[in-house]
């Protein structure tokens, strides 16, 4: 997801606040999405969340909640502590078909899928010729020829492009993938220890069986769902693809079943979360120059795909994982005001370290967490340095990520 | 004559240069709460003093969200209508605090290193800010008065 914060609409009310004055200063995470309002695109659950308190701002060229009546920080602790539902209908689905689908994507990413066991998904990149990330994205290997995966809104065009552009070459070299992308469902996110016991209400299968990255494509509330143990929150949940003519009774029916425990969760609170549980946000801890090595995502890449590369950069990843990386992604604990996107991290010294790329105040944990890039060799926990907020320094400590922990249902 | 302020509340102008307002997604504007010490007499206020009070815009009860930190200036320091003198840092973001008045820094409330929250559960009270030793009181006719200002942001929540 591009930077979270309704920047279109900041400029629109700072020029009508400040009548002749200068522009409103605001800084906090970026990301503009310069789109007129009329032209934003509306998931199938715009009007339930104006109808339920959502506060609508632009994000990568949609209109979503940033926050319903609570406040981010009520809500984020209720997502770990109850549950949280969220639009993400605004995310790309889409599927790849055909015999050549599994090696046409492996082309295209650094995880084993030919690996992944039917019925099962893994984080992955996809990488540029420089081995750097052109997205983060889900994907869950269905069966043998059809591939099943999710990539960020604000990447979409880029990455539809992309994945065009190569299949079409792949396609005329004799390879058989074809797509479809899925827009006609829409994306619910449902997260938190409530999530099974409520969405089980919903359904017939014994979702106790369903473990973290498992796929099934499952009757839900009366209507057929792609269905996936994952999510973006460190807590154990849910993906829902549903067809969006049912997308609104869905959401309605998992509220209702939790008795109102599960709310209604927006951006702004998701985007605690997922800092919380130490995920990426693709345009600012991961971007076009950054190489999953760097961000610590070496996990992500098959020990098959090491021996034998085929994806694009894999000459640059692989040197990285021989030779280690230049720079690393880590999680700091600063002090003083919370550290934001782009702060610069020092030594005592004065000597530039690096910079943070994501930070805020944790609702959970009641202090400040960021992420950020550091020179190898600092980024062992326990490290410390300064970051620079507003021309001071503060103290910042590096810490072992996820920052809360996560609770993925796997078996025991 | 050191009064002690008191009585109406006067509220940050919108009026050309005074004041840059913030916004995300609301306001975040300095008003001026000229602290009421009982007993208060309402229609009079020192033209000396003034305590800072964040001024909680209309509409949306968290705009700016719960605050989590709060960088105030030192005492000593002066202020200048309109220009920023610290920052309010919320969850998700940070605002510049601007005031809408000059003079000199008196006085901060150190209360709020320990709890930053004041600034939301009490305004107009135990969240105080800065104390301001005025320059010139003339700059007190250019706020708005209470009943502008509800006017003022009544139209900003229906954009």
């Amino acid at each position: 997801m591009r930077g979270l914060l309704a920047c279109a609409t900041l400029a629109r009310r700072a020029a009508a606040a400040a009548a002749g004055a200068a522009p409103a200063r605001v800084r906090h995470l970026a990301g503009a999405a310069e789109v007129a309002e009329a032209e934003l695109k509306k998931t199938a659950l715009y009007d339930f969340h104006v109808a339920n308190g959502g506060k609508m701002v632009p994000f990568a060229g949609w209109s979503m909640p940033i926050q319903y009546k609570d406040s981010i920080m009520d809500s984020t602790v209720n997502c770990r502590t109850n549950g949280g539902l969220f639009d993400v209908a605004h995310m790309c689905g889409l599927s790849l078909k055909g015999r050549g689908a599994i090696p046409f994507l492996e082309s295209l990413v650094i995880a084993d899928v030919a690996g992944l066991k039917d019925g099962t998904g893994t984080l992955t990149v996809f990488t540029n010729e420089k081995g750097g990330a052109i997205d983060d994205s889900v994907v869950t290997k269905v069966t043998d020829q059809h591939i099943y995966l999710v990539v960020n809104a604000g990447c979409r065009d880029k990455d539809l492009a992309h994945i065009g552009e190569h299949m079409e070459a792949f396609n005329k070299k004799g390879g058989d993938v074809k797509w479809h992308i899925h827009d006609e469902r829409s994306l619910l996110a449902l997260q938190g220890p409530l999530a099974a016991p409520t969405l089980q209400l919903l359904t017939k299968e014994d979702l106790s069986k369903m473990y973290f990255s498992d796929f099934k494509t499952i009757d839900i509330n009366g209507s057929s769902c792609f269905l996936t143990r994952t999510g973006y929150t460190g807590e154990d949940g849910f993906e829902i693809s549903v067809p969006s003519e049912n997308a609104v009774d869905l959401a309605k029916a998992i509220l209702e079943k939790s008795e109102g425990k599960v709310r209604l969760t927006g951006l702004g609170a998701r985007d605690s979360l997922r800092l919380e549980a130490g995920l990426c946000l693709y345009g600012n801890d991961m971007e076009q120059h950054i190489t999953p090595v760097e961000a610590g995502l070496s996990w992500a890449i098959g020990k098959r795909r090491r021996a034998e590369g085929g994806f694009l950069g894999a000459d640059v990843i692989l040197k990285q994982l021989q030779e280690g990386p230049k720079i690393r992604r880590v999680g700091m604990f600063t002090q003083g005001p919370p550290a934001r996107s782009h702060s610069e991290l020092v030594s005592s010294s004065g000597e530039n370290i690096g910079e943070v790329t994501s930070g805020g105040f944790s609702p959970c944990l009641k202090k400040n967490i960021a992420m950020g890039y550091v020179k190898s060799g600092l980024h062992k926990a326990g490290t410390e340095f300064k970051v620079v907020v507003r021309g001071k320094s503060y103290d910042a400590v590096v810490t072992k990520m996820p920052f809360v922990p996560t609770k993925y249902y796997k078996p025991s | 004559m050191a009064m002690a302020a008191s009585s109406r509340l006067l509220w940050a102008s919108r009026a050309a240069a005074y004041l840059r307002i913030s916004t995300f997604p609301r306001a975040f504007s300095t008003g001026m709460c000229l602290s009421p010490s009982p007993p208060c007499r309402r229609g009079s206020y020192s033209t000396r003093f003034a305590l800072l009070n964040s001024v909680p815009s209309f509409g949306f009860q968290d705009h700016l969200g719960d605050v989590v930190y709060v960088e105030l200036p030192e005492v000593g320091i002066s202020v200048s209508q309109g220009k920023n003198f610290g920052a309010v840092e919320s969850v998700k973001a940070t605002s510049d605090i601007n005031s809408p008045v000059s003079g000199e820094v008196i006085e901060v409330n150190e209360k709020l290193s320990e709890e930053p929250g004041l600034v939301n559960a009490s305004p107009y009270d135990k969240g105080w800010i800065i104390k301001v030793k005025l320059s010139d009181s003339g700059e007190l006719s250019s706020l708005m008065d209470e009943e502008k200002y509800s006017k003022f942001c009544e139209e900003e929540d229906n954009h």
